[in-house]
Formats: C-alpha cells, structure tokens, sequence
C-alpha cells in the first residue's frame, strides 16, 4: 500500500468536509490545506474546537500539570479540585525519573484536596490550606505546586493567596505555589503549558545563584523524558562534556529548575510547549536559545553540530563529529536491515504540538512517506514557522492566559555571546540550512509537497483519511489507537510510545526502527480474513456447477 | 523503593487524599451509556472531562471509546453551557447519527448550574434533535460520590427516561453494577441456562469486547436496544446487582412502572451466585437447570482439591463496595483472610457490612480512605495477597506480596474484559487465578531441597 495522494486534495477536503454541517464545514475549511512547503499557506490553528466534535484534544490542566509539571519527581503536585484530575493525571504520562536509591520521588503519588460538594458552596480554600500542612507533615517536600481544577476558578477560591499564606505558616521552608489552569481555559492543553511555564519562571527559575560549573552548560527545554527518552539524550550529551544544568521537564528536579538561569545556551526541542521559557530567560538573563530536533538519528546529529557550533569549541567539535559518526555506525546497521522492509511505505501523524514535525525524520530515515500530518493543540507558528507570529490574531481565549511582563535582571543578566559571534552564528547556520537562532521555522517547510495538513483533526475525518489512504502506520494517541487498528492499520502512539521507547537520540532511532519495522509487517493485520471468507466465493461457486 | 515516602506510622489526615480509591462521576456515566446500543455518550464539560475518561476506559478495554463533548471555554463558564450542548447536540446527530445521546454533567456544568434539561428540550424545540431520536441526559457532579455513584445516576436516568409502563411481559430485568462484558456476558449465558427472557442493562458486550474485523464501527452491535430498555418497564421483576451501581435504578422501574425488584449482590463467589441463581428461580418459577448445579459442583470441587494452599492467607483489597462486599465473602467462604480493606466510595452501610464478614479486619471507605492509608496498614501488618486495580503494583513490588489485578482500571494486562469473574465460573477463574500467584510464590521462594513437583 504506497499510494501517495491518489486524488487531489481539493476533492479530498470536499469529501472530508461535505460530512460536516456547512458552518462547521466552513470553519474546518480554514484548518485543512494541502501543503507548499516553499511558501507555507496560512492554517487555522489554536481555535475552539465545535462542540460536539470527537476531538483528540485535552484541557489546560492535563498541560499544565499532565505535562510540564508532571515529570518533576521532587515537587509535590497538588491537584485542588474533585478527585477526578488528580487520578487521572496520576503515573500516565511514562514520565520516567531517576531519583537514585533515597532520592526524592513524588511521581508514584497522586495527591488531591477531593473536593467535596460542601466546600463547592462554601469555598475549598480551608481544606487546601490543611491539605498543605498534612502533605508537609508527612512529606516535608521542597516545594508543592497547586493546580485548579475547573470549579475552583469558579467558586471563587485564590490558590496564589493561599500558596503565600501558607508559606510565611509553615515552619519549614517550602516554595509553594499555584497554578490558575482550570480547564476551561484556553482552547487546548497549550494553554496550560503557558501557565505553567508562567509558573516555573515567576516562582522557580533563578532562585539560585550557584555556578556548579562545566565547561559547556545548556538547559534542555520540551524534552519530557517519555520512555526514558532523556536518559538517552543524558547519555550523549555526557560523552560531550556538555553539563545539562537542568532540562524542561523531563528527569527534572526542583533545584535543577531553580539553578537552570546559570545555563549559557537553551535548546528547544517542543517549541509549543516551552518557547514562553526560552524567550523569558533570553530577556531576563540573557541566555540565548535555539531550536533543536532530538528525533531522528540525521536530525540529532545535525541539532548536537548546531550545539557545538554555538560553544565553539574545536575540542568540543571534534569530539561532535567522533561521537555522531560512532553512533551514526551503529544506527546504519539497523536501519539497512530494516529499510527493505520499511521502503516505500507511508504514514499519518497527528499528535501533539511538536511530534507530528519531529516523527516525520524517522520516518524519512526509514524510506516512509508521510502522507498527511497535523497537531493536536499546536498554534500557526508550529505550522508555518515564527515568522507569522506577528501577524497571528490573539482572540479572546488567548487573551484571558496571562502574559508575563520580562525585563532584564540587572544582577543575573549576562550576555553569553557577543552580538558579533551571535550574527556570524547565525551567517554559518543559514549556510548549513539551519534554523537561525531564536527562531523555528515550523512543520509545514519540511514536508513534502502535496501532502495534507490537518490542524485537530476529528475522529470521523481520521476514518475518511485511512479510508482513502490506507496508510500503513498511523500515529496518534491511545484515544485513536483501537479505532484505526480495527481498520487493520496499526497505531503507533506518541504520546506514550505504546509502552516503548525510548526514541529520542542515536538509540532511540534505532528503537523506532526496530518499533515501526515490526508494526508494519506484524502478521496479525494478515490473519483478519479467515479461511472460510477467501474460500467462500469457491465454494458458492461448486454449488452452482 | 516505588512508594519511598509512605510511612509505616499512620496520621490521621482531614484534607488530603494520596493515592485514590475511586474516580470521579463523569466516567461511570461515560461507561454506563456505553451500554445502550446506538449510544454516543455526550460529556457536558471541558474538553479534558472527556479525553481523560475516554482514556482511562480505553486503556482498561484496550477497544475505542467513543464520546463527544461540549468542549467548554472560559466564556461557555461564565454565560452558560447551553449553547455548547445544543451545539454539540446538532452536531452529533449530522455528523456520527447515533440512535441515542447520553448526556452527562461534570464538576464545571454543576458549579454554573446550567440546566441540562431544559437546554435539552431547547434542542428539541430548536429541531435540532431527529424525529425518532433520543437525548437523556444525568446529573454527575464530580464533587459528590464517586465513578460508582456515576454509573448509577446514569443508569437511573437511563430507565427513568427511557423504561415505559405497559403490560406484563413475561421478562425479567437484569440492571447490572460496574461490571466487564466479560461479566454480563455471563450474565446473559445464566439467563439462557434458565430459558428465561430477560434484559440486561447496561451491557457493554459486544461494545468493549469487539472482534478485530477491519471495520472500525462507532456504534458497535452490543448494548441493550431502545425497544428493550423501553419494555423494561413491562417486566414482571427486576433484580439490581449491586446496591451502589444498581439499585437506584430499580426503584425508579418499581415507582415509575410498578416493577418489583429485588437488590442483590454483583454475583461473585458462592454465596452471592448462590443468591442470584435463587432469586432468578424463585422469580421465574424456572428451577435452578442442571448445568448451573454441575458448575457449583465443579467449583466446589476445584476449592476442595487445593484447600491447602488457600487457607488462612491474608489478602488486603481495594476497589468499589459493590464488588468487594461479595469478593470478601467469597474470599473467607475459601478460607482466605481479608486483612485491610479500603474504598473511596462512600456509603453508609459499607464497613458494618464489610465488619460482619470479617470482624477483625481494618476497614475504611469514603473520605481519606485511600491507598496510601492501604500501604501503611499493609506496612503494619503485612499480608500474603493484594487484590485490586493495577495501582496496586507499585505496593507490589515494594512490599514483595502478589497482586490479583480485579476492579478497575485495569491498565497493564488483558482478560478481564474476556472472561468473567461473575458466576461460578467466574468464581473458578478467580481461585485460579489466586492459587496461580499463591503457588508461583511458593516455587519461586521455597528452598532448592522443598520444591514440589506435585502440588
């Protein structure tokens, strides 16, 4: 099955979109385009889903406790609010840790004020204040971050107030802080990254001064350690002498986060979730960022040159160029042996708001072709590049998340580059076909022609796309996972790799290789048809003779 | 160690829950409206409502979830969510073209008061909702109750609104307690024993339970039908498995369409399969056909042959009342001892129940009775068997005790939504199932010199 766009994508978007009633047509219209990657057309992104609509999407809380905040093992994350969102937010995520033997490791718990309909009439905000001194009773935790739930923005209780009240309460020393991310916000998940990022800048990042030294000191941001896809990306940047002072969240720590503005470089690998960090820092301390791409053994190998080149070093970029080719060695093997098997077929990918771009590089690895391709909560500039951000119209559910107002810290500012090594950086990046510093140049640029871009795409436009494409592999999340394998088309998901991974890195690819090889040559898919169905015509057939 | 923080000392704790027994109200209606053929069930909320149950359940059936949503902004929080429902309502009928939409409320749509009803018949009025089509809808505010309670106000809303009075139908009704296809599988495989006709509600097999074929249905061919859930209420009797999942909804047949019932426990073990395969008899004046019988025997058997290995090992449980009252039962029918068991479903009549099985046992449900307080009493006195959902395996592993993966959810293995633990035959699936992890230990801790070839 390797047939690429067999009918013009015009005639594709009527047909997916005569499903539709005409004002929910026309709005889907704007969210559906068939792709020129030279010059990017404009996609509708970031909106409202239609109510009604079975839609991929989650809430501002999953992304802003579900994703950012989650993988922080040493934060006690306190969920306000009925049980329900601290539950289901609870270990199922695959944020793997590391907390070595006696480590601080909070990720196993799910803690939850369990709101109860008394405290919906008369506040909840004295449960949450006990709720915080029995947790550092029994915890004593460094930190404890609250997160609001739909009906605390509505009754009315005040989780920052509570947050300070209880700091100058507790004897112990405790940063405690609150997140205004009720689920009602926003359009998406991507709103609650923004608050949490928020959170993380006002209440965390800065607070300490240590240099722990290391020659070559970055931050990692948007890397959230799926699968133990950060210890991978650990273990390279180690054999570089490159010190991660902390990564954005993935096997984080408290202390990490609040010593990372000693950082000299960020480097982001999921813009959507992370950017408001890196520009933050860039503004208050000075540290610079670049996009990178972790995913796909080319793609990291040219994102750690990218790296190397920003410290230059020729220490550092000779031992660069050592360490891709020995890895590079190793991953060639695995993919010549799977590349026959893999050549020629084709994927979808419609997930989150970075891996529907970042995926596509394995896939190219392994001689697949992407046929159609989307985010679920990405905004334009994921699609088209940053170069439209100023033209992108903040409606009214943009505008109610909060924009922090930055300016330089005159103590900690600290140019790490002077702006005449920054301007030539950025001449040798253009020269290599790099994205500039400071800049990302989205998913639309770096897909083929022709192929079909879909922003939050529907369960019933999922069914008409396989329907019409039979793509070999279709990645999504575990909503849209039995769904498609029904249909006989095996589902990778990316959100939580099924359970594998990792896939980010030099092994990573190799897992992904070995992962895609064997989703798309299982023999199950093979077995649907039984004997007595391929036999049936014969038979009727001896009847009649 | 995986619960590294969980003290052995336990506090008395008023605010914070760690670790949880139960889930919230939305997901139970989510799973009950699964049951109705032809159903989309309708999440009035957030977005995140719905992608997290859908989830969650998703991961428990390893099978499609389908559910729409009226995906809430800031501005449907403060002016209302009436015309996100009706919407959605429009919406769902052009778009997928179910036969019913189950509309549930969440903690956000209960906080703002939007009434469900009313904005239903909106639709209604609008034309929004096809001639011969349905919207029921129930209140789940998240804040009251659990999944449990959840399930049975949808269930409840679904016989409220849809059973209608008519004349006796020689029918009985099943309403079903949370429970797996697997388990109403059986359900319906008891009441063909008996020969009588009867209508299980909900009944999610051939729902969650569907073959691989190459089509993808949104509405798959299980769930009780429109016209069988509406001859409900022409039934001579209805018997409620489960007094927190099932027996709202039976009172509502009764006082609405004069249908008596009997409440009885979700049939697992001897005892309450016993009660259940009576009270079918009794009902129906079938008597109790033979193949039932020759299972008991087998059953029975099976305990006898391997007494040995079960005998006074402790088990702590957690899970939902309607399954643990009658799993501690059976467990001490089989000579089992359940040790600490906790609930976060509340209810009054829960720990008297649970304390006249086993007097000794440390009981807790409702408010703080959670896992973590399971952990410290499992700390405080260690036991030989855990039983209950795959959270458990973090105790697991930590404590070196095995775990029987019951209840829900069930995120990390398959077969409970293939094969039932309701019925005897469901009953001889769990004590293998026991006695599997219980000998496993055995073999693996037992010295070079002490291992058994025969057991």
């Amino acid at each position: 099955m390797t047939t690429q766009n067999p009918i013009e994508s015009s005639s594709f978007k009527d047909d997916l979109l005569n499903i539709y009633p005409a004002k929910v047509a026309r709005k889907r219209a704007k969210s559906v385009l068939e792709n020129n990657p030279d010059v990017p057309e404009e996609i509708q992104a970031n909106v409202r889903t239609v109510p009604g609509i079975i839609t991929q999407r989650g809430c501002t809380y999953a992304g802003c406790k579900g994703v950012v905040l989650g993988p922080t093992r040493d934060i006690v994350n306190l969920v306000h609010g009925p049980i329900g969102c601290s539950f289901y937010a609870w270990l199922t995520r695959r944020n793997q840790t590391d907390a070595g033997t006696d480590g601080e490791n909070f990720i196993n718990y799910a803690f939850s004020t369990d709101l109860q309909d008394e405290n919906i009439v008369f506040g909840g905000e004295k449960k949450l204040k006990e709720a915080i001194r029995e947790i550092n009773q029994l915890f004593h935790p460094k930190a404890i971050g609250i997160f609001s739930t739909c009906p605390v923005g509505l009754i009315g209780d005040d989780v920052h107030s509570v947050a300070r009240d209880m700091e100058a309460e507790l004897e112990d020393k405790v940063n405690i802080f609150g997140f205004s991310c009720e689920g009602y916000k926003g359009v998406s998940q991507s709103a609650g990254h923004h608050i949490a990022n928020n959170g993380l800048f006002k209440h965390v990042i800065g607070l300490d001064d240590t240099d722990n030294g290391g020659k070559f000191k970055m931050n990692l941001l948007g890397e959230y350690n799926i699968g133990g896809d950060a210890f991978e990306l650990e273990r390279t940047f180690k054999d570089l002498g490159i010190t991660l002072v902390s990564s954005f969240s993935g096997n984080s720590t408290y202390d990490k986060f609040a010593n990372s503005h000693t950082a000299d470089l960020n480097a982001v690998m999921c813009h959507r979730s992370i950017n408001y960090v890196a520009e933050m820092m860039e503004k208050k301390y000075g540290i610079p960022w670049m996009k990178v791409n972790l995913i796909g053994a080319e793609a990291s190998a040219k994102s750690f040159r990218k790296i190397a080149k920003y410290f230059d070093d020729a220490e550092l970029t000779k031992l660069t160029e050592e360490i891709i080719e020995r890895e590079l060695a190793e991953v060639k093997k695995v993919r010549d042996e799977v590349l026959p098997r893999t050549k020629g077929k084709t994927a979808m990918l419609f997930v989150g708001g970075s891996r529907a771009h970042h995926y596509q590089e394995l896939f190219k690895e392994m001689g697949m072709t992407i046929v159609a391709a989307g985010y679920e909560f990405a905004h334009r500039d994921d699609y088209e590049g940053r170069r439209v951000l100023p033209t992108i119209k903040v409606d009214a559910d943009s505008r109610n998340i909060e924009e922090l107002k930055v300016t330089k810290d005159d103590a900690r500012f600290k140019p790490r580059k002077t702006e005449e090594f920054l301007h030539k950086l950025d001449e040798s990046f253009k020269e290599s076909g790099d994205e500039l510093m400071s800049d990302y140049r989205g998913m639309m640029s770096e897909m083929q022609k022709g192929a079909l871009v879909i922003d939050d795409l529907s369960h019933r436009e999922m069914e008409r796309l396989i329907e019409i494409y039979h793509p070999d592999v279709f990645c999504a999340g575990i909503k849209e996972k039995y769904a498609v394998q029904k249909m006989g088309i095996p589902l990778k998901q990316l959100h939580s790799y099924d359970y594998g991974g990792p896939y980010a890195g030099f092994r990573g690819a190799i897992n992904f290789y070995r992962d895609i090889d064997r989703m798309v040559n299982s023999n199950v898919w093979h077995l649907i048809p039984a004997p007595w169905d391929k036999t049936a015509p014969t038979l009727t057939a001896g009847f009649v003779a | 160690m995986l619960l590294r923080h969980t003290s052995t000392e336990v506090m008395e704790r008023q605010a914070v829950t760690i670790n949880p027994a139960k889930t919230c109200q939305p997901v139970g209606a989510m799973y009950a409206a699964l049951g109705i053929h032809g159903c989309l069930p309708h999440s009035h909320g957030s977005q995140g409502c719905c992608s997290y149950h859908r989830t969650v359940l998703t991961r428990h059936f390893k099978e499609p979830v389908m559910a729409a949503t009226s995906s809430f902004t800031e501005g449907s929080a403060v002016f209302g969510g009436q015309s996100n429902l009706v919407q959605a309502i429009s919406t769902i009928f052009t778009v997928y073209n179910p036969d019913i939409v189950a509309v549930h409320t969440t903690c956000l749509s209960e906080t703002i008061g939007d009434d469900v009803k009313q904005i239903i018949s909106a639709a209604g009025d609008e034309g929004k909702i096809p001639e011969g089509k349905k919207v029921i809808y129930t209140n789940t505010p998240s804040y009251v109750g659990s999944h449990i309670t959840g399930y049975s106000n949808m269930l409840n809303s679904i016989v409220g609104q849809l059973a209608v009075k008519g004349p006796r139908k020689d029918q009985v009704n099943v309403l079903c307690g949370w429970m797996e296809p697997s388990d109403m599988r059986e359900i319906k495989s008891i009441l063909k024993e008996f020969h009588v006709k009867g209508v299980v509600l909900p009944d999610v097999s051939d729902v969650l339970d569907t073959p691989l074929t190459g089509k993808h249905d949104i509405f798959p061919k299980g769930g009780t039908t429109l016209p069988e859930i509406a001859s409900m209420g022409s039934s001579k009797h209805t018997l409620a498995l489960g007094q927190w999942g099932a027996e709202a909804a039976a009172i509502t047949l009764d006082s609405k369409c004069k249908v008596p019932f009997t409440t009885l426990q979700i049939p697992i073990g001897i005892e309450a399969t016993d009660n259940f395969v009576a009270e079918l008899s009794r009902v129906t004046g079938v008597p109790v056909p033979e193949s039932l019988k020759a299972e008991r025997g087998r059953l029975l058997d099976m305990i006898a042959d391997m007494n040995q290995y079960l005998y006074n090992k402790k088990v702590a449980l957690w899970g939902d009342p309607d399954t643990l009252i009658p799993l501690v039962k059976f467990l001490r029918d089989i000579n089992l001892v359940p040790t600490h068991i906790v609930s976060g479903t509340p209810g009054p009549t829960f720990k008297e129940t649970i304390s006249s099985i086993v007097p000794l046992a440390n009981v807790k449900n409702g408010a703080q009775a959670d896992m973590f307080l399971l952990h410290q009493w499992i700390k405080n006195e260690k036991v030989d068997l855990l039983i209950g959902n795959t959270y458990g395996k973090y105790i697991a592993r930590d404590e070196d005790t095995p775990l029987l993966r019951h209840g829900f959810p069930i995120l990390d293995r398959v077969g409970h939504s293939y094969f039932p633990s309701v019925g005897y035959k469901g009953a001889m699936r769990i004590v293998e199932k026991i006695l599997g992890l219980l000998m496993d230990r055995q073999d693996r801790d037992a010295p070079e010199s002490k291992v058994e070839l025969t057991m």
